[in-house]
């Protein structure tokens, strides 16, 4: 048991970034292609990220990269809990914790653009929180379990009783994944009024760590998604990992039809998402359970 | 038994001679041993009870009795005289009705009824009596550094820090009274006595805002106590006892009628705990000086009301109003008061409201009252002592260096006080970040919650969560931004003060390494004697390692990488040409702009009237609901009988 939680996490520890900049770049192909270009060839988010590990060292304050030191630990933290069969509570508090770092990081620079990035990265966390947390108060009432591994050797599929948490769940990925509407703290277009705000005072090998955790991030993201369709079977597994893929390419459609909202928007709709989607989908599972 | 008498007397004598000894350096001296003392013995305590888990003490002087009856009728007699002076009536109505209800129920039933235990202590009280002692005894330490600079604030006013200090130290002796009275009417004497101390120590200026909100503070809480009054008259009257043990014992087989009495003990705790519908009361208190807001927020004052419903909880819970009543509005507050956090600028503001929402989420757990919501509500307790009186005295020391004690004043506060700035934000940390304290207690919380089958709370806390973030990170950016041009003024700041605050945040940081063994061997034991054991795992061992491990990590990075960056420094980006100072920049016809940068408030959104109106009203809908329902079973219940 105990080798199957290490090999899984290592594992993860290895693949994430690989899956997650592949994800990136057919991210970048797809848009290019609704866009009638071209694009990048796939492999470009890697060469960028190399490319940033090869500028010159310097950054805006002594103290910045330490904070991301930390952001980057934790995000990976967090997935490794995560793909260990961890409680996915610690999760959220983790990648939190790690979020919170970033968001110091941006703030300690004193810069205009950093710190307005900053501050709507902080009201996004906010927009999203409550309905992260209910989806997984509802994994726990599904499966009577916090830990990823209990839901995973649950033999019911927790999709049909969880539908309302799945579709709230995948409203606020928008916002996790910094999609259009919702990437108002930064952004990966270039029309957007304030583009790479939260990151802007970041530079060399501390935006490239940047970048590779978000492609933890984007991974184990996926990962709950993966769970709403897990029952132990091969069917559920295929399902699973299948509409994981569906729903980031689901996103990246989102991201080239729509354009950016206003940070109320934002706020708002999640919030009541959550309160709808997310509220009344417990309460059902609270009756049939 | 001789331990806790001196925790008692200790701090009353050592009140008594502070009031007489004028001079400064002898102040510092018996202030310093008396505080050294106090933790001591609160050690000791521990340590006594540590094996047997407690004992309880007979105690029967029956001139006891009458002295507390001479000094209540006094006490109440001050009160009405002083409401009258300033035109506070209402004041002097609640101590005209309650004193002589209850001196009358003493006189004509209390005396025959027979009192086993007077007093106990169990693992509870010797948690409550390690925070008063420590952490009470180094708020009083810091207040002498403190007040000293107050006192050069306001220079030509008489100098009334004797009273200040004999009132903090009285206060403290009355808490440990008060969190080991089994009887009744003991613990109510202790409990006015604290509604008095607090009274003043919020008016200590005497200025006319201070005395309103005093007023305030005491009309709050005399209602309060007057529900705890009316608590006792009920307990003996219909069940023929006054102590709290045998209330819990018969609660156990009457579960629905106990839950009459149970439920104005616990209005009077949600007076006490500042819940909505009486928070006010606690913003209010912002006035005094800084010793007494950390003094009334994280040991003591508030604390006794959440003590109160967390050692009510084995008869609330979901199957009686009165529970339903106590998590409601612990509930409501919870949420309302962590959306009113994000609309204030002012730090003692933002700290006041989060205590009401963290007392909010204790209360929350008592009401639930299950064993793993009590876990969480003691664990809430106990983090958040160290924690937010750690913040109090950070923001203390910050108001009397920069003079402001707005947020969007500390800027930069890293490069103006660097350690200080690292404290408060270490302290912030601890307030919601995992791995440290408070979000543990959140966790086991939020689990509870789920398992009660209170779907309403379930959502109030996924919100209240989210929106705890937001303002704590903003300010923890606030402090951490480096502004340019800034000098560092650390060296004002006076040696008490920086002593308490290092030993605060390692106290911190060593609750949140030791909670495993603080839940294994006080809070299990104790829950176990309570409720006859946990039906779950609140927080599985392994998780509680990952958490240990991972404030091990973080306090070992930040020693090893913190501000290490060999790098080379450059000036941020400013759009227009920054103009080499990181402050100003060029901007279009040539002008030179100097920037300014200001957090979000959200005030359309989180407006704080708005959040207290709501708040007020669905807390008082919830608490008339409860009360009335438990006035009418009352009611029914004696008009069965005759």
């Amino acid at each position: 048991m105990i080798i199957k939680t290490v090999i899984s996490i290592i594992a993860y520890l290895i693949l994430a970034p690989i899956v997650g900049g592949l994800l990136a770049g057919l991210d970048r192909k797809f848009s290019a292609k609704m866009q009638r270009r071209v694009g990048p060839p796939v492999l470009q988010p890697f060469y960028d990220v190399f490319k940033l590990f090869e500028k010159e060292d310097q950054t805006v304050t002594k103290v910045q990269d330490f904070y991301v030191l930390i952001f980057v630990v934790f995000v990976i933290v967090s997935g490794a809990i995560f793909f260990g069969g961890g409680d996915m509570l610690l999760v959220i508090f983790t990648l939190t914790l790690a979020s919170a770092f970033l968001i110091i990081a941006a703030y300690s620079s004193n810069s205009p653009y950093a710190e307005i990035g900053a501050e709507r990265e902080l009201l996004q966390m906010m927009a999203y929180e409550p309905m992260v947390l209910m989806t997984v108060i509802g994994f726990y009432m599904c499966c009577g379990s916090f830990a990823v591994k209990d839901v995973l050797a649950g033999t019911s599929m927790p999709f049909l009783p969880m539908i309302g948490l799945f579709i709230g769940f995948l409203f606020i990925l928008t916002i996790k994944f910094r999609k259009s509407p919702f990437d108002l703290s930064m952004s990966h277009h270039a029309h957007q009024e304030l583009v790479k705000g939260l990151t802007t005072e970041f530079s060399g090998k501390t935006l490239g760590w940047i970048e590779v955790s978000h492609w933890y991030e984007n991974v184990f993201l996926l990962g709950f998604v993966f769970l709403f369709f897990a029952n132990g079977t091969v069917w559920g597994t295929v399902i699973g990992v299948v509409v994981a893929l569906l729903t980031y390419f689901f996103e990246v459609v989102i991201d080239n039809s729509f354009a950016r909202m206003k940070w109320q928007f934002a706020f708002k709709s999640a919030w009541i998402v959550a309160l709808v989607f997310g509220v009344i989908n417990i309460f059902v599972l609270y009756v049939i359970i | 038994m001789g331990t806790i008498l001196f925790l008692i007397f200790f701090p009353m004598i050592i009140a008594l001679i502070l009031l007489v000894a004028k001079a400064d350096k002898l102040r510092d001296v018996i202030v310093k041993i008396a505080a050294l003392a106090m933790a001591a013995v609160s050690i000791v305590v521990a340590v006594q009870y540590f094996k047997s888990g407690g004992d309880t003490f007979a105690v029967h002087v029956e001139a006891i009795n009458y002295i507390m009856m001479v000094i209540e009728a006094l006490l109440a007699l001050y009160i009405i005289i002083v409401g009258i002076k300033h035109k506070k009536y209402l004041a002097s109505l609640f101590a005209v009705i309650q004193t002589p209800l209850l001196m009358w129920f003493e006189l004509s039933h209390g005396h025959h009824i027979e009192v086993g235990y007077n007093m106990y202590v169990d693992r509870l009280s010797v948690i409550m009596i390690l925070i008063i002692g420590i952490v009470g005894g180094l708020i009083t330490v810091y207040a002498l550094g403190y007040m000293k600079d107050f006192q050069h604030h306001h220079a030509g006013e008489s100098d009334r820090r004797p009273w200040f200090f004999f009132v903090m130290f009285l206060f403290l002796g009355a808490m440990v009274g008060l969190v080991t009275s089994n009887n009744m009417i003991w613990m109510y004497f202790f409990w006015e006595i604290t509604s008095l101390s607090s009274f003043w120590l919020i008016g200590y200026t005497k200025t006319e805002e201070a005395t309103n909100n005093a007023f305030r503070a005491l009309i709050m809480n005399l209602g309060g106590g007057l529900g705890f009054a009316i608590g006792i008259v009920i307990l003996g009257m219909v069940f023929g006892t006054l102590e709290l043990s045998s209330m819990l014992q018969i609660g156990t087989v009457y579960g629905d009628l106990v839950a009459i009495p149970a439920a104005f003990f616990a209005f009077a705790g949600i007076t006490k705990a500042a819940q909505m519908p009486f928070n006010s009361w606690l913003l209010g208190a912002m006035v005094a000086p800084t010793p007494t807001s950390a003094l009334l927020h994280s040991s003591t004052m508030v604390k006794a009301g959440v003590f109160m419903i967390i050692k009510l909880a084995p008869v609330l819970g979901m199957s009686n109003f009165a529970g339903i009543m106590t998590m409601m509005v612990g509930g409501i507050t919870f949420l309302m008061a962590s959306f009113a956090a994000i609309s204030q600028s002012n730090a003692k503001r933002v700290l006041a409201y989060s205590t009401i929402a963290n007392l909010g989420l204790i209360v929350t757990c008592g009401g639930i009252g299950t064993p793993e919501a009590v876990w969480a509500g003691v664990m809430l307790i106990i983090f958040h002592a160290v924690t937010k009186s750690l913040l109090f005295l950070c923001v203390g020391t910050a108001e009397h260096n920069i003079g402001s004690r707005d947020i969007e004043d500390m800027d930069g506060l890293f490069v103006r006080m660097p350690r200080l700035a690292g404290f408060m934000m270490v302290g912030i940390a601890g307030m919601f970040l995992a791995p440290f304290g408070m979000l543990i207690s959140k966790w086991a919380a939020m689990t509870a919650f789920v398992d009660s089958g209170n779907i309403i709370l379930v959502g109030i806390i996924c919100f209240g969560s989210a929106v705890t973030a937001f303002y704590w990170i903003k300010w923890m950016g606030k402090l951490s931004a480096i502004v340019a041009g800034e000098k560092n003024i650390e060296q004002n700041v006076h040696k008490e003060e920086t002593f308490v605050h290092t030993t605060l945040v390692i106290l911190t940081v060593v609750v949140c390494l030791i909670f495993p063994l603080i839940s294994a061997f006080m809070l299990v034991p104790y829950l176990e004697g309570v409720f006859g054991g946990l039906t779950s795992v609140v927080l599985s061992s392994g998780n509680m390692i990952i958490m240990v491990i991972m404030v091990a990590v973080i306090v070992l990075l930040t020693g090893i990488f913190f501000g290490k960056s060999k790098k080379k420094i450059v000036p941020i980006y400013l759009a227009g040409a920054n103009m080499g100072d990181n402050l100003t920049y060029q901007g279009s016809m040539g002008k030179e702009v100097r920037f300014s940068l200001r957090n979000w408030h959200m005030e359309h959104y989180f407006g704080e009237k708005k959040m207290n109106l709501i708040g007020g009203i669905a807390s008082t809908v919830m608490l008339i609901m409860g009360i009335g329902i438990m006035v009418g079973t009352l009611v029914s219940l004696l008009g069965g009988v005759a």
